[in-house]
């Protein structure tokens, strides 16, 4: 093979390979105008001519991007901006993602109805197209060098296809495109989240992630991503205001209830998730129970909301039930940090663990019977009233700008601004003296020491600000479940908010940032909640896709700003990373 | 031979005073009985072959170890054996195993080197006053002089882990010095330097002397020790040896016998000379291939 000559030489000696990938890309998109099943038993409306539905929709984008990705590569005027950073690797990853949604649509309906005899041509030609684009996008030349090794094999050859280089400077444009470009791409972001949780059918949801996780992909290797958070650091306010107002916006886009709950929940398990990224992503304390906080919070404002569950016989106005939770939980935090923190980490992963399971248990025991009687024991404390705020009526539907806005909308709405506590508090402690500080004792604790922070003192703060901060996300829990059990604070379950799902969210998104748990919290909600089907599965899957990702990405899918260099700078990485680890890992005598 | 001279004069002001020493893990004594000062505008030099006691008596300034006896007094007060109140009391140091904060930012290591003189908690960080930024600026302010001290000014922004090795150890020199201190311990800053940059270093210290602030080094390389330093104690087997000038210590026999490691019987000749050098020369890539 003369290939080894040259890495950049395509994985596929194909001719005119980028003619052939248009014209693949331009048959699959024409397909799903087509039937491709004959029968409505298959969700989704694919027995339509001339009109695509449900799956369909998905591989029209998917084709679509790649389309357009393709004929970037071409030098197509206009068309430029859309691959700034690598040309090609974008369409192999656009064209294996409609490959994925197209083959799972195919597999899903021969499956569901039994035999390939129920796939009308559309599909076949659907299919067909598909292959033929990602067998020829391999025919595309490589956008990036292999750096690594001089002899690679071929599956370190096709991962290679797929690098791609950082865009380079952007062009200047007026300001006001740039803000408008910005509030259009979170107008994107808001649309693509809304419409995965709007999905109907498990099947539209797979397909969903299939296609939404390679776009994504091919956005970030097309150098759109790099551009956008470019424009996000420097409007950044701008930013920060769209993304909320996309996420507000939300409830006024649904008309049932039905998943404006899902995106309550959702946003419950972002919030604490972020709130444990305060304790784990920047102090680098292994909390294994952080959900028995948020359980502290939930039952404090359960008990004083006059519910005549409640061993108290109070009424907290709103405000004050926040602050009660919030304290109770800081003192819990307090109670269990004071003693293990000063000890090194394992300690208190062990404590935080024993500590989740005894507040689950505990709370199951004040029953009256086997201790005193406060929270009626397993049975947990029911019928919370709903929130009241100066007159508003969180249980009752409202009528906002001519919308209708259920009750969950509202718990959404206020839940959103706890998530924005939360994220204006780890922000503006994480770019600070403390955050610093908590940074370098997750680094190296005996330096950080030695260079004068007051290591229990520090992770004290952070330990008892993450419990917090959860406190008061159970506050607004207890109100939107309007009731609590000790089961919803368990370890692990098949339900999330749990202690090992919370790690998780924040270990999948990606430490120390805000947007990872974010996206973590998202996706591991959704995904058993839109795939009931997989029940039994779901953990197996769930454990099966954190070891995959530890050894792909061990950063998670958002790496921060610090990973993020460490990206950048891989040409100096190599032979610093190895000095510093040689020294640090080794002799154990010198240098304390 | 005068073994224990004390060459500086009673009116200079001492910064370190560290009395009577000892550090046993259970029965190995690392350290025993040391007595060490350091006056102000000083360079002293700790030398000694491997595993004579030296990092672990740092780590006995430091406040990192608890010393099983002595005392240390820094400017007069005895230190508590707290690394972070030794820091906060003008104590700073580096570590031979360079132990930077490798995720972070160049700049933002030599932040973290301010802790001690800010003081900006948790809620004035949410609440963001002006006083906040006010500090912050300040902070920055500071680093990056520091920064453009050690000439590491365009590099603000990388991680430390990315830097080179000389560089890295010359961060560790600014961030300890963030913390504005008034003795600084180094210990080996030249292990894995070439013969350049140990010189670039030298200049370092000598400018960090006229600085104000005080320095004891640790160093393998002869030269360069004997070159920088106004006193020199040797530490073998945890005792202390031989303190005095460096002339004096590079002519001690005892000194020699140590780190070569064989009985020494003639007077001082030729041949000894020789057999110093070549300790040098071993001491120094012993050092090299250590912390490689
Ligand atoms: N924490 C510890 N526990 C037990 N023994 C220790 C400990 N720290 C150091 N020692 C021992 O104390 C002795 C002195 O070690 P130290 O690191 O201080 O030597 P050093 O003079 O710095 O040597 P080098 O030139 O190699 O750095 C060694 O025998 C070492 O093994
Ligand atoms: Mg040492």
């Amino acid at each position: 093979m003369t290939t080894q000559t040259n890495p950049t030489t395509p994985l596929l000696a194909i001719p005119a390979a980028r003619a052939i990938t248009t014209a693949g890309a331009a048959l699959t998109l024409a397909s799903t105008f087509l039937a491709w099943t004959w029968t409505a038993e298959f969700p989704g409306d694919l027995t339509v001519t001339g009109y695509p539905g449900g799956l369909q929709v998905l591989t029209l984008v998917g084709a679509a991007l790649t389309l357009l990705f393709t004929l970037s590569g071409y030098g197509i005027k206009g068309l430029g901006w859309l691959t700034p950073g690598g040309t090609n690797s974008p369409v192999r990853l656009a064209a294996l993602g409609v490959l994925g949604t197209m083959g799972f649509t195919f597999a899903a309906i021969a499956i569901k109805l039994g035999g390939i005899v129920n796939l009308e041509p559309g599909a076949w030609i659907g299919l067909v197209g598909a292959l033929i684009t990602v067998a020829a996008s391999l025919g595309l030349p490589h956008d990036q060098n292999i750096t690594d090794t001089t002899t690679p094999t071929p599956l370190e050859r096709f991962l290679n296809s797929l690098r791609a280089p950082a865009p380079g400077r952007p062009k200047e444009l007026p300001s006001w495109a740039e803000i408008l470009i910005i509030v259009a791409a979170f107008g994107i972001g808001l649309y693509v989240i809304t419409y995965g949780i709007d999905t109907e059918y498990p099947e539209l949801f797979v397909g969903y992630l299939i296609i939404s996780g390679f776009a994504v992909t091919a956005l970030f290797k097309a150098g759109l991503m790099a551009r956008l958070s470019a424009l996000t650091t420097k409007y950044r306010t701008i930013a920060v205001a769209a993304a909320f107002v996309a996420a507000a916006a939300f409830p006024f886009t649904q008309t049932t209830d039905q998943f404006t709950l899902i995106a309550v929940n959702i946003l419950i398990f972002a919030t604490v998730a972020l709130g444990l990224n305060i304790v784990v992503g920047l102090a680098g304390l292994l909390d294994l129970g952080y959900v028995a906080f948020l359980g502290v919070g939930a039952y404090t404002a359960a008990l004083v909301s006059g519910t005549t569950a409640s061993a108290f016989d109070v009424q907290f106005p709103f405000w004050a039930s926040v602050l009660t939770g919030a304290a109770v939980s800081l003192i819990f935090g307090v109670v269990i940090g004071a003693p293990t923190l000063r000890l090194r980490g394992d300690y208190l992963a062990i404590v935080t663990l024993g500590f989740g399971e005894i507040f689950r248990i505990a709370v199951g025991n004040l029953d009256g019977v086997s201790g005193p009687q406060i929270t009626n024991g397993p049975n947990g404390v029911p019928n919370i009233p709903d929130l009241n705020f100066l007159g508003y009526d969180f249980g009752e539907s409202h009528t906002v700008l001519g919308f209708e806005l259920g009750s969950y909308a509202n718990y959404y709405l206020l839940m959103l601004l706890a998530m924005i506590l939360v994220v204006l508090v780890f922000s503006r402690a994480g770019s600070s003296r403390i955050g610093r500080a908590w940074v370098a004792i997750r680094e190296d604790e005996t330096a950080a020491t030695a260079m004068g922070i007051n290591g229990f003192r520090v992770k004290l703060i952070a330990f008892a600000l993450g419990a917090t901060l959860a406190g008061i996300a159970g506050t607004v829990q207890a109100h939107v479940q309007s009731t609590v059990v000790p089961e919803m604070y368990v370890f692990a379950g098949p339900v999330p908010p749990n202690s090992a799902f919370l790690l998780a969210a924040v270990i999948l998104g990606g430490m120390g940032t805000i947007s990872g748990p974010l996206i973590g919290a998202t996706l591991l909600y959704m995904i058993p909640a839109k795939l009931q089907f997989l029940q039994d599965y779901q953990l197996l899957g769930f454990g099966l896709a954190l070891i995959l990702l530890m050894r792909f990405r061990p950063e998670g899918l958002i790496a921060n700003r610090r990973a993020k260099l460490e990206y950048h700078e891989t040409d100096q990485l190599d032979a610093a990373d190895k000095t510093l680890a040689g020294t640090t890992s080794g002799t154990t005598k010198a240098g304390a | 031979m005068n073994t224990m001279t004390t060459t500086t004069p009673e009116t200079a002001t001492t910064v370190l005073d560290a009395s009577g020493v000892t550090m046993r893990f259970g029965g190995l004594t690392a350290v025993r009985n040391v007595d060490l000062t350091v006056n102000a505008g000083e360079i002293v030099g700790l030398i000694g072959p491997n595993g004579a006691g030296k990092t672990t008596f740092f780590n006995c300034l430091t406040g990192l170890y608890v010393p099983t006896e002595g005392k240390v007094r820094y400017k007069g007060t005895v230190l508590p054996p707290k690394p972070h109140l030794v820091t906060q009391a003008g104590i700073a140091r580096t570590f031979q195993n360079i132990r930077l904060f490798a995720n972070m930012t160049v700049l933002e290591n030599v932040l973290v080197g301010r802790h001690t003189r800010t003081k900006e908690g948790l809620w004035s960080a949410l609440l963001r006053g002006p006083g906040f930024k006010k500090a912050e600026a300040a902070s920055h302010e500071r680093a990056k002089e520091l920064l453009e001290f050690i000439g590491l000014q365009d590099k603000a922004d990388h991680l430390a882990r990315n830097l080179p090795y000389g560089d890295q150890r010359k961060l560790e020199i600014a961030r300890a010095l963030a913390s504005d201190p008034g003795l600084l311990l180094l210990d080996e800053p030249t292990a894995g330097m070439n013969p350049q940059e140990t010189r670039v270093t030298e200049e370092l210290i000598f400018a960090i002397r006229d600085m104000g602030i005080a320095v004891l080094v640790i160093e393998h390389d002869m030269r360069f020790i004997f070159n920088l330093c106004d006193r020199v104690a040797c530490l073998v087997q945890g005792e202390k040896l031989v303190e005095g000038t460096p002339g004096d210590v590079q002519a001690d026999e005892r000194v020699v016998a140590a780190y070569l490691g064989t009985p020494f019987e003639d007077a001082p000749g030729a041949d000894e000379v020789a057999e110093v050098e070549a300790a040098e020369a071993h001491s120094t890539t012993r050092t090299e291939g250590e912390t490689q």
